[in-house]
């Protein structure tokens, strides 16, 4: 495991921040860590990069406490970002990344090979101020990313960049995974999630309610519902439709029929295919996985309730 | 520390490059040298000669008036219209009219001129009238002159400290006084202009946002104090910058302009020993200036009696202790607060002790030594401009050092209150925090 928080808590004067959440991030993955507002994520964010320390709960990276030497190896890039809009990029981003360690000619030399990526050199000399917000954005990703560390943090990194962009920054993430790095990724945005994360974490009033593989999340939460594409006689498919089936949904295009099925527990898809076989011609047949959207929304309403 | 070093350099070289940083540094010696420079310039520029016609109704005084290198005096037309008319076309700088009294000595005169009549020329008239007036006045009484020269005496105080062992040094109470009040200003200066920039920059990180990238590299003490020690380096550099070059401003005055210097200093030692002795500026003329040599001896031991290490020391202990103290104070407001428009009601118990200390500097030098002084200057929110007004007039080593200690304890209070507030209120945004949220967040557990 790259990076283990076990029980944190965190209490401030009027309420619980954080409430015994736990999070496990393995090596070389995308952790999503998923919540509606003020639920606690920040917080979290905020005590993995040791700007504040838990009052319970014990922080491990690499199998080893969580040492103040270890914010070398952890980039971070906070969902309330910014630049000093009075300086120059290329200063500032030199400033930055001696910060996080470098050495000024290491600085110049990471920062110039990632300035000609982006093809952002022109940009070295001018004010921040002079930039516009989705520039900006670039800038503080390549210097949250340049001291190469091996943990990153974003928060909602995608809030302020056109779909170009995104699709731009969505292949560096995936990229620096496959360098080696493992990302823990902040946000709302339950497709980004669905397209990107391995693991999820989901945190609602500062506790943890659901954690895990996004596949075996999805599995745990699967109503065993079955879309079939089939050639046939509905009102015959209807009239022999056995009692652990019930149709969904139905819809009639060029000729072939689109039914989703929903089989009660206790039996397989199995037993669907058999009625199926005896009924109709079969074009296809998959199963419909809940949307994270869904799980999420479920969930969080589950746990106020 | 390295990282300490990194936010110190920050600090200092954006804010050395901007332009009002160098606008500043090259107008302040610009301003401080023409205070010294202009007046002589100007007294120089003015050395036509001034034309007065006189129309003397009482016959007394016209011959009285033997005018100097600047001031020539000609006789009037004998009628005042007349004379009136004449001003304008003869292009005279002023008419001066002395009408004739009904009963008493005359002793009234008018003076007509285009521009209003310069200082210079109606104290010598009304010197040159009294004193003839004077003179009659005596005459009618039987009274010599010079009895009356012989009676005249100049008391002049010599003030000396003599310490336990019997060792005497003159002092000079105004020397002493400018001493204290230029260092006290100097430093209320400094404290104000820079502590509000280490404010302003606390603020301008809060509100672009940068600060939490920021401090998931270096703990928010670090970046506080990065802050405060950077832009005193800033201060200090202005300061030097500005002692360097008003000197030199006013050394390379000194050695191009090196003649017209010494008359006008000349004429400066007399106009000032004329001003001791209003009468008879050349009957006593030996008396006089065996006095002002005196007077320049006793200035000369003065000055010298200061112990300018004493002094120059302290000076640097309370500027930089002064401004540590100060500085953490308003980088704990610059935290609390979103923007520059929310800071008053925290700055207000900042300023007030700066303030008071501002006000009551007269009240402090008149007696130096008495209770308010004692314990304005332990106490380490006023200890800073209060000491310096007092040191120039001599304190007790023993008090210097307790002040210091105070200051030293002050400053680390003040710092760790202000680290506290500081790494709770850089990561609050819109909300308006009142004392009562600052009370809580010293009690919070980081």
């Amino acid at each position: 495991m790259l990076f283990e928080a076990k029980n944190i808590v965190k209490r401030y004067a009027a309420h619980t921040a954080l409430d015994g959440v736990s999070i496990t991030v393995p090596e070389q993955s995308i952790f999503g860590l998923l919540g509606p507002n003020g639920a606690g994520k920040t917080t979290l964010i905020r005590i993995i990069n040791q700007i504040i320390g838990p009052d319970e709960g014990e922080l491990y990276f690499e199998g080893n406490k969580l040492h103040a030497n270890d914010i070398y190896r952890i980039g971070y890039l906070p969902e309330e970002r910014g630049l000093y809009k009075k300086m120059k990029v290329g200063e500032q981003a030199i400033y930055l990344a001696q910060l996080k360690g470098l050495s000024r000619s290491a600085a110049i030399h990471e920062l110039k090979i990632w300035f000609e990526k982006f093809e952002i050199s022109d940009w070295w000399n001018k004010k921040v101020e002079e930039l516009s917000k989705g520039m900006q954005q670039k800038i503080q990703f390549i210097v949250t990313i340049i001291h190469k560390p091996k943990l990153l943090i974003f928060d909602e990194p995608f809030s302020g960049f056109d779909p170009i962009n995104v699709h731009l920054l969505k292949q560096e993430i995936l990229n620096l995974k496959e360098q080696g790095a493992s990302i823990i990724f902040s946000t709302h945005n339950m497709a980004s999630v669905e397209e990107i994360c391995d693991h999820i974490c989901l945190i609602n009033q500062s506790k943890t309610i659901l954690e895990g593989e996004v596949n075996s999340i999805k599995n745990e939460f699967k109503a065993n519902i079955y879309e079939v594409e089939w050639l046939g006689n509905m009102e015959q498919m209807k009239n022999n439709l056995p009692s652990f089936l019930s149709i969904l949904d139905n819809s009639n295009s060029n000729g072939s029929n689109k039914t989703k099925f929903k089989i009660d527990k206790g039996n397989k898809p199995n037993d669907l295919m058999k009625f199926l076989m005896t009924n109709s011609e079969v074009l296809g047949l998959k199963e419909i996985l809940p949307s994270m959207d869904e799980i999420f929304i479920q969930n969080v309403n589950a746990s106020i309730k | 520390m390295s990282k300490i070093n990194l936010i110190i350099q920050r600090e200092y070289l954006t804010r050395v490059k901007k332009r009002s940083f160098i606008v500043l540094t090259f107008l302040g010696p610009l301003l401080m040298a023409s205070i010294w420079i202009i007046p002589i310039y100007l007294s120089n520029l003015s050395k036509e000669t001034k034309v007065i016609s006189v129309l003397d109704e009482t016959g007394v005084f016209f011959d009285k008036f033997t005018g100097d290198e600047n001031m020539q005096f000609i006789q009037a037309v004998p009628q005042l219209k007349a004379a009136k008319e004449n001003l304008n076309k003869m292009g005279n700088y002023a008419l001066l009219f002395i009408p004739k009294p009904d009963l008493h000595i005359p002793n009234t005169a008018i003076i007509y001129s285009e521009k209003q009549a310069s200082l210079d020329v109606k104290n010598y008239i009304k010197g040159v009238m009294k004193k003839e007036i004077e003179a009659q006045k005596l005459a009618a009484r039987g009274i010599n002159p010079e009895t009356l020269l012989s009676i005249k005496t100049n008391v002049f105080i010599s003030s000396i400290k003599v310490d336990g062992s019997g060792k005497e040094e003159k002092t000079s109470t105004e020397i002493s006084m400018a001493l204290g009040m230029f260092s006290a200003i100097l430093i209320y200066f400094f404290i104000f202009l820079f502590g509000a920039q280490v404010m302003r920059g606390v603020i301008e990180e809060k509100t672009s946002r940068i600060i939490e990238v920021i401090i998931s590299s270096v703990k928010p003490f670090q970046l506080m104090m990065g802050k405060i020690l950077g832009i005193a380096l800033v201060g200090f550099t202005q300061f030097m910058l500005w002692v360097i070059l008003t000197s030199t401003l006013v050394f390379g005055f000194q050695y191009a302009y090196q003649d017209e210097l010494k008359t006008f200093q000349n004429t400066q030692i007399i106009e000032t020993s004329q001003g001791m002795f209003p009468d008879s500026p050349t009957e006593t003329k030996i008396t006089e200036t065996q006095t002002s040599n005196e007077n320049i001896g006793f200035l000369i031991d003065a000055l010298t009696s200061i112990d300018y290490t004493i002094i120059l020391g302290s000076f640097l202990f309370y500027f930089l202790g002064g401004y540590l103290l100060y500085a953490a104070l308003f980088a704990a407001v610059g935290s609390a607060v979103d923007s520059e428009a929310d800071t008053h009601q925290f700055m207000m118990p900042i300023t007030i002790p700066l303030i008071l200390s501002i006000v009551m500097a007269q009240l402090i030098i008149n007696d130096p030594n008495g209770p308010i002084a004692f314990w304005m200057s332990m106490f380490p929110l006023t200890s800073p401009i209060i000491m310096m007004l007092r040191i120039p007039f001599g304190v007790p080593y023993w008090e210097i050092f307790t002040s210091a200690t105070l200051l030293i304890i002050g400053f680390v209070f003040t710092t760790w209150i202000a680290a506290k507030i500081y790494r709770i209120g850089i990561l609050m945004y819109g909300k308006k925090i009142g004392y009562k949220e600052l009370w809580k967040w010293l009690f919070y557990k980081a």
